[in-house]
């Protein structure tokens, strides 16, 4: 039993689905719990009111949307080193749900920003690295769709994927330069928060373990998303050799 | 290598080339920023140094498509490839050729665009540093993107949205330099940010043109 066993399409079909419905239910189960829990069952915060409330979108979009980038750096480097095309289809199939990712951390926060700073959009370091993000997530998109052959467009996003992870770290150092911005900093996971020997500012427990309960939900809903789009992606291509074959036969 | 260099500046300097389109690109740009903003000297004077950064950014991006696209379709790139010059060097001398046929033409304009944009004295210096500096970055970048869409029918949009989010670290810092040297701050931390963006870039962009023009070949 080795992990690349799944790069085999079957094999990784069967097992993907053998796990789906128990992704579906336990994301659909931790969202659930995690938005009710949040949204009606912890107060309101002494200086935000309810609007802190957002922060169970939020931050578990903010957090898949880099992940995912960090997903598809993977993939994409398993797909240009051993060439396994799931791997390079799992990179397509993620790319989507990255974008939707940040669009989401990006209007909730602007939803956010409008009562809390007072502005939809501020050029603040944060806000302006997932905006970038989002750019390159829409070149990586589009030069998917734009090569007719496969393989050559595996191999292209792939290096642009890789190119991409480098000037998308520089982006983000970059924008720093500007100011420290309106964004308050890493609140959630600093260490000593959650044992409370940190005293500096953090997020509460109150909001903590909700959060931590959207999260999970993200995540798994991520994994789904992924599998579910991987194995759309690889039925697709097998469509495609069919009709190749049917018409080479005819 | 000299002589695939040369080949490559004769082909942009003759008829039909394109060589000064950019350039003209880059002067109607800059003269179109005062039509849009409006003509005070003071306003302009500030965000002088921010739009020739951008017009000679977009000047660049223009010129990129046509460098490679010409050699994909008379088949000469084919030739490059199999030549005993390894493709890495092909494609250095490749963006070196584009940056003396467009980088450097608008780093020599800048300084007088900036005169019409009404740019503060101390600017003209670091104005000229920052883009000397920079453009050679946005040459080798653009080449990767050129690269990338070679082989493709409508390139040309694409390539503008493959290659912006990649200009946006050398855009951020070269303006940066140049601002701050117009309002007479120190720039030695974001010129030495920049200097590191065009060294790394010209270091190791070439081996990922050259890969991904490898996969566009096959």
């Amino acid at each position: 039993m080795s992990f690349w066993e799944y790069a085999n399409p079957k094999k990784f079909l069967a097992t993907t689905e053998r796990f789906m419905p128990f992704l579906w239910i336990t994301s659909g189960a931790c969202l659930a719990v995690g938005l009710i829990w949040g949204f009606f069952f912890t107060p309101d915060d002494y200086r935000q009111g309810s609007t802190v409330k957002i922060i169970y979108l939020h931050v578990p979009a903010a957090l898949m949307a880099i992940n995912c980038w960090f997903m598809m750096l993977i993939t994409s480097l398993v797909w240009l080193v051993r060439r396994h095309h799931v791997s390079a289809l799992a990179a397509r199939a993620a790319a989507p749900i990255g974008a939707v990712m940040t669009v989401i951390a990006l209007v909730t926060g602007a939803i956010w920003g409008q009562p809390m700073w007072g502005t939809w959009w501020e050029w603040d370091p944060r806000l302006t690295s997932f905006l970038i993000l989002f750019l390159f997530y829409l070149g990586y998109m589009a030069l998917w769709e734009a090569i007719d052959n496969p393989d050559t467009a595996a191999d292209l996003t792939s290096v642009l994927c890789l190119v991409g992870s480098v000037f998308a770290i520089l982006s983000r150092y970059a924008v720093n330069f500007w100011n420290q911005g309106l964004h308050q900093g890493a609140s959630v996971m600093r260490a000593g928060a959650v044992t409370g020997t940190d005293t500096t500012e953090k997020v509460s427990n109150v909001f903590f373990f909700p959060l931590m309960v959207c999260i999970a939900g993200f995540i798994l809903l991520f994994i789904a998303l992924v599998f579910y789009r991987t194995g759309t992606e690889i039925r697709a291509r097998r469509t495609q050799a069919l009709l190749a074959r049917e018409r080479v036969g005819a | 290598m000299i002589a695939l260099l040369m080949r490559d500046l004769k082909l942009a300097f003759r008829a039909g080339g394109g060589f000064g389109l950019g350039l003209a690109f880059f002067l109607i740009v800059t003269i179109m920023v005062p039509f849009s903003v409006g003509p005070q000297s003071d306003l302009l004077s500030k965000i002088a140094p921010g739009v020739l950064w951008l017009g000679a950014l977009l000047a660049c991006l223009l010129s990129l498509d046509r460098l490679l696209a010409l050699d994909w379709e008379d088949g000469s790139l084919d030739l490059l490839a199999t030549a005993p010059l390894p493709l890495e060097s092909t494609v250095t001398i490749k963006s070196l050729a584009h940056w003396l046929t467009t980088g450097l033409p608008l780093v020599l304009a800048a300084p007088v665009l900036g005169v019409l944009l009404n740019l503060p004295a101390a600017g003209y210096l670091w104005l000229v540093v920052s883009l000397v500096l920079g453009t050679p970055a946005l040459s080798v970048i653009g080449t990767f993107g050129a690269a990338l869409t070679v082989g493709l029918k409508r390139g040309g949009l694409l390539l503008s949205l493959l290659v912006l989010p990649l200009y946006v670290p050398t855009l951020i810092f070269g303006a940066e330099v140049a601002r701050r040297g117009a309002i007479g701050m120190e720039t030695q931390t974001p010129l030495m940010m920049l200097a590191g963006i065009t060294a790394a870039s010209i270091a190791l962009l070439p081996f990922a043109s050259a890969a991904v023009l490898r996969v566009n070949l096959r």
